[in-house]
C-alpha cells in the first residue's frame, strides 16, 4: 500500500479508511489514548475527565438543504464530544479558505457556526484563518476541536457494548448524505430532502441522567450506520443482530436511495446517533431519545449477541433480518458509495 | 420524490405468501438464472435464496454490464484518460474496476481528468462548457443505456458538438442468452429475464430463445415480492412442461417494449460483433456507431485499437458471469479479493455476483 496513492476511497469512512488509520497513523502515533480509536480521545487532567476530538469539514455543495458547512463543523465535533457522554465545552476552529471566496458567504457561515455554538451551549474561543490560492483548495475547509469533561462515574465507550443490549437508533438514516447527493447531482425532484444536521449533546444528558446502563454511542456519520456497528461490533467483541423493518427510512430518503443505488445503511448521518443500552434501561432510554426535538423516530432496531466463535476474517459480526424475513450480513463499506450505472 | 409502491413490494405477507405458493409447486429439482445484476444483488440483499425451498437453486448470469465489459475495452478507457486535454466521463461503477495494470480511479488520483456523470446527456454539458478540451463518454451498458446514449449523440450533432465522442462498449442481452442456452453444464429449466432491459426491448425478444431451446422466460422487477412472483410463474411453468414468455412486472414492461427507444438506438448503432469479459466474441452482440456518426466515434477519433487481454490469475469471473461456478468456487474469493481489494470485475460491481455474495452472504 505505501507505493500507492490517497485515493477518494481513503477519506470514505469506511474499511479502507480504516485501514489508512491503523497502517499509517497509529503505527506513527501510537499511543494508548490514541489506541481506543473513538469518537473523542478521553483523559484525566488534574483529577478531570476530559474528552477531546478534532474533525475537518469538506462538502459539496457548502450549503445545502437543512444546513451548511458551519453547521457541520460545530454539530460534529460537539457530537463525537458527547458520544463519549461528555458535557462540551469549547471549541477551536481553523478556516482555510479559497482567494475569490465571497465575504457574503463566509459571514452566512459564521452565522451558522454562532447559532450551532450557541444551541449546543459551547464557546469558539480560538482560531485561525489561512488563505490559499485559486484552486488550491475547494471554496472553504474548516476544522473545529472540542474541549468537554465527563461527569463522574460515566464511561461511555465503542468497546463497551455488551451481550443483551438492544440497539437504539434515534431517527431515521441516510437525510444528510443523500439530501447532499441529490443535491449535488441536480436531481430536483428530491426536494424535500433536508440534512439532518443537529447537536445532540442535551439528548445525551438527558440519557445519561436516566440511565446507567448506556454503555456505547456512536454517531454515524460517513460510513452511516452500517460501518458504526461494525465498528462497535469489532471494538467490543461481539455480533450484532438488526430488524430491517425497524429502521426508519423515509421513503423520499429511500426513493433518491433507489435510483442512485445507494445502501442509505452506508449514507452519511449528521444528526443521529446509535446507542447501546442495557435491556432493562432500553425502553426508558428510548423513551428521554423520543422526548428530545432531535429523538421523535427513535427506535430499537437491534440487539447485541455473544461474539460467535470460529469467524477468522471477523466478517459476519453484524447480520441484519430483511424485512420479507431473510437473513442478509451488513459488511463494512468498503469504499465510497458510487451512483450505479441503471 | 416519493417511491409509495416500494413498501408493497417489499411486504411480508405478500411475499410469505408467493413463497408459499412456490413450495407447494415445486416438486422436482429447478435450476433458474437471473440474468440482470440488479436482480442478484436484490436476491442478495433481501435473502430470497434463503426463504426458496432447496430444491430450487438461483444461478447468477452476465447481467451485470460493468463486470462484462472486456479488460481490453477498460484498458483503452485508462489509455484514454491519461491523453492530454481529455475529460473521460462515465458512470461511477466503472471507477473502481481493475484493468491490467491500473484502473480509471487510480488514474484520477495521478491526475486524470475522469468525471462521474449520470446520463451521457450531462457530457454534452461538459463538452460545452469545456470548449479547449475532448469530452469522451465511456460508454458501456446494455438495451437500457444505449438509447440515451443514442439520443445524446443526436443532441450532439444538432447541436455541432465537434468535442464530444464515444466509446461504445454497448452489448446487447438475447445473444449472450443464446450462447448461455448452448451450454450444456448449466442445466438451466427457466430463465428470470431482466426488467430495466425489458422495459426497452420488450419481452417480445425472448420468444425466440424460449421457442428454441424450449426453456421459460419470466421478466421480472427488482422487489423481493416481482422476483418471487416471477420464481412462482417459472416454477409453474417447469412443473407443466411449458415453455412460453411471460411478464411479472407489467407496470414497467410490455411485449412489444419502447419503440421510441428501440428507433433512437436504430438511429445511431449497428450490431458488430463483441467481446465479453470472460465469455468471448459473441458474434453480433454488440453496438457500434452506424457511419453517419462516426464523428463521435472515440475508437476512430483517438486511434484507439483496443486489444484482448489476459485476466488475472485464477480469477474465475469468466465462468461465474455465466453461471457455470458461483463465487465461493473462485480460490481468490474472500482471500485476495474483497471488495475493498476486487481483482476481478464480478467483486468490484456494485451488481457484480461476487459483491454480492461477499457483502450479502
Amino acid at each position: 500500500m505505501k507505493k500507492d496513492k490517497i485515493l477518494l476511497d481513503h477519506g470514505s469512512g469506511g474499511g479502507i479508511s480504516h485501514k489508512l488509520i491503523t497502517e499509517f497513523f497509529l503505527a506513527h502515533f501510537n499511543n494508548p489514548i490514541l489506541a481506543e480509536l473513538d469518537d473523542s480521545a478521553v483523559f484525566t487532567v488534574a483529577e478531570q475527565t476530559l474528552a477531546f476530538s478534532t474533525d475537518s469539514y469538506t462538502v459539496d455543495p457548502i450549503f445545502f438543504p437543512g444546513g451548511d458547512i458551519g453547521e457541520l463543523a460545530v454539530n460534529g465535533t460537539v457530537n463525537d464530544l458527547a458520544m463519549r457522554g461528555a458535557k462540551p465545552l469549547y471549541l477551536s476552529t481553523g478556516f482555510i479558505i479559497e482567494e475569490g471566496f465571497a465575504l457574503a458567504d463566509l459571514e452566512r457561515i459564521l452565522k451558522s457556526m454562532k447559532r450551532s455554538a450557541k444551541e449546543a451551549h459551547v464557546l469558539i474561543v480560538t482560531g485561525d484563518t489561512k488563505v490559499v490560492p485559486r484552486g488550491a483548495v475547494d471554496k472553504i475547509f474548516i476544522n473545529t476541536s472540542g474541549i468537554g469533561i465527563i461527569p463522574e462515574g460515566v464511561n461511555i465507550s465503542g468497546k463497551n457494548a455488551r451481550p443483551g443490549d438492544k440497539i437504539i437508533l434515534s431517527g431515521y438514516i441516510a437525510d444528510h448524505g443523500m439530501t447532499v447527493l441529490t443535491h449535488r447531482a441536480g436531481m430536483d425532484f428530491a426536494s424535500s430532502l433536508q440534512s439532518d444536521t443537529a447537536p445532540l449533546n442535551d439528548m445525551v444528558a438527558e440519557m445519561i441522567a436516566t440511565s446507567s446502563q448506556i454503555h456505547t454511542l456512536r454517531d454515524p456519520t460517513r460510513g452511516g450506520v452500517g460501518t458504526s456497528l461494525n465498528e462497535i461490533a469489532l471494538q467490543s467483541g461481539i455480533k450484532i443482530k438488526l430488524h430491517e423493518d425497524a429502521i426508519p427510512l423515509r421513503d423520499e430518503v429511500n426513493g433518491a436511495c433507489e435510483l442512485l443505488g445507494i445502501d442509505p445503511l452506508y449514507a452519511a448521518n449528521e444528526g443521529k446517533l446509535l446507542a447501546c443500552v442495557g435491556p432493562d434501561d432500553a425502553e426508558v432510554v428510548l423513551r428521554v431519545i423520543r422526548a428530545n426535538r432531535y429523538g421523535q423516530d427513535a427506535s430499537i432496531i437491534g440487539e447485541i449477541l455473544a461474539e460467535s466463535t470460529g469467524s477468522g476474517s471477523g466478517r459476519g459480526r453484524v447480520f441484519m433480518k430483511t424485512a420479507i424475513g431473510g437473513t442478509r450480513i451488513i459488511d463494512m463499506l468498503a469504499g465510497e458509495q458510487l451512483p450505479r450505472i441503471c | 420524490m416519493e417511491l409509495k409502491h416500494l413498501n408493497e413490494y417489499r411486504d411480508r405477507d405478500i411475499c410469505r405468501k408467493i413463497v408459499e405458493k412456490i413450495r407447494v409447486a415445486a416438486r422436482k429439482e429447478i435450476r433458474l438464472m437471473e440474468v440482470c445484476g440488479t436482480h442478484t444483488m436484490s436476491i442478495s440483499r433481501n435473502g430470497i435464496q434463503g426463504l426458496l425451498p432447496k430444491t430450487i437453486t438461483l444461478l447468477s448470469g452476465p447481467g451485470c454490464p460493468v463486470c462484462v465489459t472486456a479488460q481490453g475495452e477498460i484498458d483503452g478507457f485508462i489509455k484514454l484518460s491519461k491523453m492530454e486535454g481529455v475529460i473521460t466521463t462515465t458512470f461511477g461503477d466503472l471507477l473502481r474496476v481493475p484493468a491490467s495494470e491500473s484502473s480509471l480511479e487510480r488514474e484520477r488520483a495521478e491526475g486524470a481528468d475522469v468525471r462521474i456523470v449520470y446520463s451521457a446527456f450531462d457530457s454534452l454539458e461538459i463538452a460545452e462548457n469545456n470548449p479547449g478540451n475532448e469530452v469522451v463518454f465511456l460508454g458501456i451498458g446494455f438495451e437500457t443505456t444505449a438509447p440515451t446514449i443514442a439520443a445524446a449523440i443526436i443532441e450532439a450533432e444538432k447541436r455541432g458538438l465537434k468535442n464530444f465522442s464515444v466509446v461504445s462498449a454497448n452489448k446487447l442481452v438475447p445473444p449472450v442468452l443464446d450462447v448461455l442456452m448452448k451450454d450444456k453444464r448449466l442445466k438451466l429449466h427457466g430463465l428470470i429475464c431482466p426488467g430495466h432491459v425489458s422495459v426497452i426491448i420488450g419481452a417480445q425478444a425472448y420468444i425466440p430463445l424460449a421457442e428454441k431451446y424450449h426453456i421459460p422466460c419470466v421478466v421480472a422487477g427488482f422487489e423481493p415480492a416481482d422476483i418471487l412472483q416471477a420464481i412462482h410463474m417459472l416454477v409453474n411453468q417447469i412443473q407443466k412442461g411449458e415453455s412460453s414468455v411471460e411478464i411479472a412486472y407489467r407496470r414497467g414492461v410490455t411485449f412489444e417494449g419502447n419503440n421510441r427507444a428501440k428507433d433512437v438506438m436504430d438511429k445511431v448503432f449497428e450490431t458488430c460483433d463483441a467481446d465479453w469479459r470472460g465469455i468471448g466474441l459473441i458474434p453480433q452482440s454488440g453496438l457500434r456507431l452506424r457511419e453517419q456518426f462516426l464523428s463521435f466515434d472515440a475508437e476512430k477519433k483517438f486511434d484507439l485499437s483496443i486489444k484482448e487481454t489476459k485476466e488475472p490469475d485464477g480469477c474465475a469471473c469468466g465462468d461465474i458471469l455465466i453461471g457455470v461456478k458461483s463465487p465461493t468456487e473462485c480460490p481468490l474469493f474472500g482471500k485476495t479479493c474483497t471488495t475493498t481489494h476486487p481483482i476481478g470485475p464480478c467483486m468490484v460491481s456494485t451488481e457484480g455476483t461476487c459483491a454480492a455474495y461477499y457483502k450479502y452472504h
